[in-house]
């Protein structure tokens, strides 16, 4: 089971967190920042894994965004790098070529997108045109309920 | 209708209050901060702004106030405020409410919070919705942040919507299930029923978080993982549709069928089938089917190759399908992909121990490993290395993992040095190899070098007489070049020169020992003030030095007063360990100069127990131990200045054993029988060195260096009062009566006599030495022999020098096994007003008592 996900920048900025178990706000800003900063230091010829502390730690970086995922000791690392790269391909086809500011100005669809891969840490849908097709559904559902016309700024903006 | 008042409602709303700063416009202003002090200004006003308008109720833009907070929140800024607005927002009828409400409530709540019993009402009422989506959003959230409390409530509304007939529903619902096993694992009873048909499905969405379901079940409770082994040929079948299924686009990733799912019924095969012949019979084709027919030119081939090799490994499977494994990780190690390699490196350090001969296939891609440039690549080559290790290929391993030692990162080189030298122990083909391959552990790892490593060298130079001669000149060669950087090194050369220093400079050279040629006596020299002045060598590496530089002085043949000359500067030395070392050795060449040669007498072999190492080398080897080792047993024995090393080495801490063991040379050299126990003891004593009243000291210091403050030159020394203090208070009932062995020109000797309850066969007797005299007594030794059916131990005496009226204590503890009569020949010396003085005496009228 996947215990959290992170998305942050080279700059090391937070883009995204996901967190599948319950742990204070305090830890998860700790491992977090520990995260990061150990993550930001590896160079790039070095494996996408990391033993750290109980968890087996998966990262990749697709452009200037890392991707970072938690999972737990039987869990299989390569498969992992399977569901960050499928995450990342859902992104790009709902956003049309996915850049860092899409993530940073639509988080919420971010996170929606993911909730639609993966509940609960684990992976619940294979077929991306499923995911895509409920993520659309759910946004017009949201679109035919707002009062088109009205006023330009209305919903999240 | 209604709708339209509740629109007409909000516009009027809209125009009371202005608008808030969008979501949008909220993070250009926050990205346009320049300074964090900036940014939190920014953050500042607008959370004060949030915060007001949930004062005020304001329902039109709560929803874009929580997502504002929740972008602040992501940068690190306190949210908790937005936890009730949250719930608020998840009770609106309104979809775009409830999205965001969901989110706001994953990431804001966390388990503690009281609003856990609010949203769980929230949950239950969105659980029975009629929109999907809805409901989809409740399940979502449930398996994210699911209490016990939650799963224990939810269940329920869970397992009926595992029945659901929408497939977005119960794909959903079975991972919400997955979740609340983990957290309530009693909970699972009730989930059976509808999870068998979660795998009859044709939807790839429900049948993998079924098979995610059934897993967890499995590895819960053992009832279940027997109840679920008929779904093998079920799993199995799934597996193989797969497989041979042809193209479909859903599902297919570059090339392979839905690898998510093929690697889930993988796992699951894999719990099935442990310890199961019949189960693992039953996948036994279909994993070598997986193994032969994967696509292996991307990741994802590979995820499930690596997946099947761990279910392999696991099963109990046929060994041809094993060896099909393991050559799989071997060409895992030949890919160009880094992570390829991590995991194979892995993989096959778990299965090192089940597989031995399979995975020493591959040791040459293990050893090519060492080199990658990943350092994790590298840590895990270098432990598969060592596992690799045996008999066979010792020496070709050793010579790889050296190279690899002498490039090592700094992490890298105190393990791998230990590991080194713990695989050379085990599986060394001969002492000469051994020596050599430490020599070269403790150049190539310098100061990383664990101090155990430095004792074992030792150790095994001192236990290998017949390569001595090459271990000297060899550390001789090592130490001409600069070792500041291998402090241990250096500790190991001194230490070896010390005791062997007349084979460096006078052996007969011979013919496979590289002898440095006309080195002369001052050369040594030299660099030993080399060592012992430059500020880059260690206290402890001094200590070495400067005791080896003492020895020397019995070794060499002429440079005597220059080695005098540099002791004598360390009794002024800043270091105070150094500088009682170098008075003490000053002295030696001064008042006790007669002493010091038989004093610093090269140490007799030491043999300490490696049982380890030698049940290992008879058994893997099947070879006898060397002759070599033999003959360094019989040495010591054989000459009088041996023994009294040997006396020196156990001194005072266990004269018994020195006894006996001096009894065994004495007979072996006299070849005489035990007829009177009286003459024996008068020989036995006579032929121990009695001019070593501190034996015990010096020789344990190449050891130890730190531990020997010695009792000759400090007076003051306490420590056997605590002791007696110790001895003597948890003895109080026994005491027995005192007797005087001896009172002659102004000294009384003293027996207080103890039986410890216990113990019944022990005695221990408190000898008590007073000067009734008015001039100080030096020298003071008591020396006591017992007959050879008892066991005598003499523990270390309070002092050798008795003030007027100051006294001297000793403790003997005397073992009698055959509760024989006990007599005790004693022989005291000191030196008086009058010059040396020898007492002796026997003592047999010790009590009745303290032979029962």
């Amino acid at each position: 089971m996947m215990q959290f996900m992170l998305l942050f920048s080279r700059q090391g900025k937070l883009r995204l967190q996901k967190w599948y178990v319950a742990h204070p706000d305090k830890l998860k800003k700790k491992i977090t920042r520990e995260l990061i900063t150990t993550i930001l230091a590896r160079k790039p010829k070095m494996s996408s894994f990391l033993e750290w502390k109980d968890v087996k730690v998966v990262y990749k970086r697709y452009a200037s965004l890392y991707f970072c995922c938690a999972i737990e000791q039987n869990d299989n690392e390569l498969l992992t790098l399977e569901i960050i790269h499928r995450y990342v391909e859902l992104l790009d086809k709902y956003f049309g070529s996915v850049c860092e500011l899409d993530i940073i100005f639509n988080f919420e669809k971010a996170y929606f997108i993911l909730d639609e891969l993966l509940v609960g840490g684990e992976i619940q849908e294979t077929s991306k045109k499923n995911v895509l097709k409920a993520i659309a559904a759910q946004d017009l559902l949201q679109e035919e309920e707002t009062p088109q016309g009205f006023f330009e700024d209305h919903g999240l903006g | 209708m209604a709708s339209i008042k509740q629109a007409f409602n909000e516009a009027v709303e809209r125009v009371r209050m202005p608008a808030p700063t969008r979501l949008r416009d909220l993070i250009r202003q926050i990205r346009a901060a320049r300074t964090a002090a900036e940014e939190r200004t920014v953050v500042n006003k607008e959370c004060a702004y949030i915060r007001s308008t949930f004062r005020e109720e304001d329902s039109v833009w709560r929803c874009r106030n929580i997502a504002k907070l929740l972008y602040i929140h992501m940068l690190g800024y306190p949210a908790h405020f937005g936890q009730l607005e949250c719930l608020k927002l998840i009770a609106s009828p309104r979809f775009t409410d409830k999205r965001i409400g969901y989110l706001g409530a994953m990431l804001l709540l966390d388990e503690r919070q009281d609003v856990h019993l609010l949203i769980t009402n929230c949950l239950k009422n969105d659980l029975n919705s009629s929109t999907q989506f809805v409901i989809g959003l409740a399940l979502c959230t449930l398996g994210a942040i699911a209490s016990p409390e939650m799963a224990r409530d939810l269940a329920s509304e869970v397992e009926r919507l595992m029945k659901s007939p929408n497939a977005y529903i119960r794909k959903k619902a079975a991972l919400c299930a997955f979740r609340i096993i983990r957290r309530v694992p009693e909970l699972m009873e009730m989930f059976l029923p509808a999870t068998r048909s979660l795998i009859t499905e044709k939807n790839h969405g429900v049948l993998i978080t079924g098979v995610t379901l059934i897993t967890e079940m499995c590895e819960n409770s053992v009832d279940t993982l027997n109840h679920f082994k008929k779904i093998v040929p079920n799993l199995v079948r799934i597996l193989k549709n797969l497989i041979l299924a042809g193209y479909s686009p859903e599902h297919d990733v570059s090339g392979v069928s839905d690898p998510f799912l093929q690697v889930k019924i993988l796992r699951l095969l894999r719990i099935l089938g442990r310890n199961d012949v019949d189960a693992s019979e039953a996948m036994n084709d279909i994993l070598a089917q997986v193994a032969t027919n994967t696509e292996t030119s991307k990741n994802v081939g590979n995820t499930i190759l690596y997946e099947t090799v761990l279910s392999i490994m696991d099963i109990k499977s046929e060994s041809g399908l094993r060896v099909l494994a393991v050559n799989i990780l071997g060409r895992f190690l030949l890919n160009n992909d880094k992570n390829i390699r991590y995991v194979a490196l892995n993989t096959l350090l778990k299965t090192v121990y089940v597989d031995t001969s399979a995975v020493q296939r591959h040791r040459s891609t293990i050893l090519e490993c060492l080199k990658d440039p990943d350092v994790s690549i590298r840590r895990r080559a270098m432990e598969l290395s060592f596992a690799l290790v045996n008999t066979n290929n010792i020496r070709n391993m050793m010579k790889e993992l050296l190279l690899f030692l002498e490039r090592a990162d700094p992490e890298f080189k105190a393990q791998c040095s230990s590991n080194i030298v713990m695989s050379a122990e085990r599986f060394a083909p001969n002492k000469r190899w051994h020596l050599e391959t430490l020599f070269k552990v403790l150049v190539a790892a310098g100061n990383y070098v664990r101090d155990d490593v430095v004792a074992c060298t030792i150790q095994l130079i001192s236990e290998t007489q017949p390569q001595q001669n090459y271990a000297v000149s060899a550390l001789w060669h090592a130490l001409e070049k600069d070792t500041s950087d291998k402090q241990p090194l250096a500790q190991v050369a001194t230490w070896c020169i010390g005791e062997y220093g007349d084979l460096l400079l006078y052996s007969p050279p011979s013919e496979d020992v590289e002898t440095p040629i006309n080195l002369t006596e001052d050369e040594v020299i030299d660099v030993y003030q080399r060592l012992l002045w430059s500020p880059q060598n260690t206290v402890v590496t001094k200590q070495y030095t400067l005791l080896s530089l003492t020895k020397l002085s019995t070794r060499f043949q002429k440079g005597h007063e220059k080695i005098r000359q540099i002791i004598d500067t360390f009794g002024s030395n800043l270091h105070i360990e150094l500088q009682q070392r170098g008075i003490e050795f000053s002295q030696l060449f001064r008042k006790y100069d007669h002493l010091r040669p038989a004093l610093l007498e090269r140490m007799p072999p030491m043999e300490t127990a490696r049982p380890q190492a030698n049940g290992i080398i008879g058994m893997v080897n099947g070879e006898p131990e060397p002759e070599e080792e033999k003959s360094t047993v019989q040495e010591p024995t054989t000459t009088t200045s041996d023994s009294s090393a040997l006396l020196d080495l156990l001194g005072t801490t266990d004269v018994g054993v020195t006894m006996s063991a001096t009894t065994t040379s004495n007979k072996n050299a006299s070849g005489s029988t035990a007829v009177t126990h009286n003459n024996d003891l008068l020989d036995l004593l006579g032929s121990l060195d009695l001019n070593t009243p501190t034996s015990a000291v010096t020789p344990t210091l190449p050891l130890q260096p730190q531990a020997s403050s010695a009792p000759m030159f400090s007076p003051t020394n306490t420590s056997n009062f605590l002791v007696d203090g110790l001895l003597s208070t948890s003895s109080v009932q026994n005491e027995l009566p005192s007797m005087v062995v001896l009172d002659k020109s102004g000294l009384k000797i003293t027996f207080n006599l103890e039986r410890l309850p216990d113990i019944p066969d022990l005695l221990v007797i408190n000898m008590l030495a007073q000067n009734s005299g008015s001039t100080v007594l030096t020298d003071f030794l008591f020396q006591a022999a017992v007959p050879r059916t008892f066991q005598l131990q003499m523990l270390s005496p309070s002092g050798t020098v008795i003030p007027p009226c100051g006294q001297v204590t000793q403790v003997l503890k005397v073992t009698n096994m055959n509760r024989a009569v006990l007599r005790m020949r004693l022989r005291i010396s000191y030196t008086g007003p009058a010059g040396p003085v020898l007492e002796q005496t026997e003592v047999n009228n010790f009590p009745a008592s303290t032979s029962q």
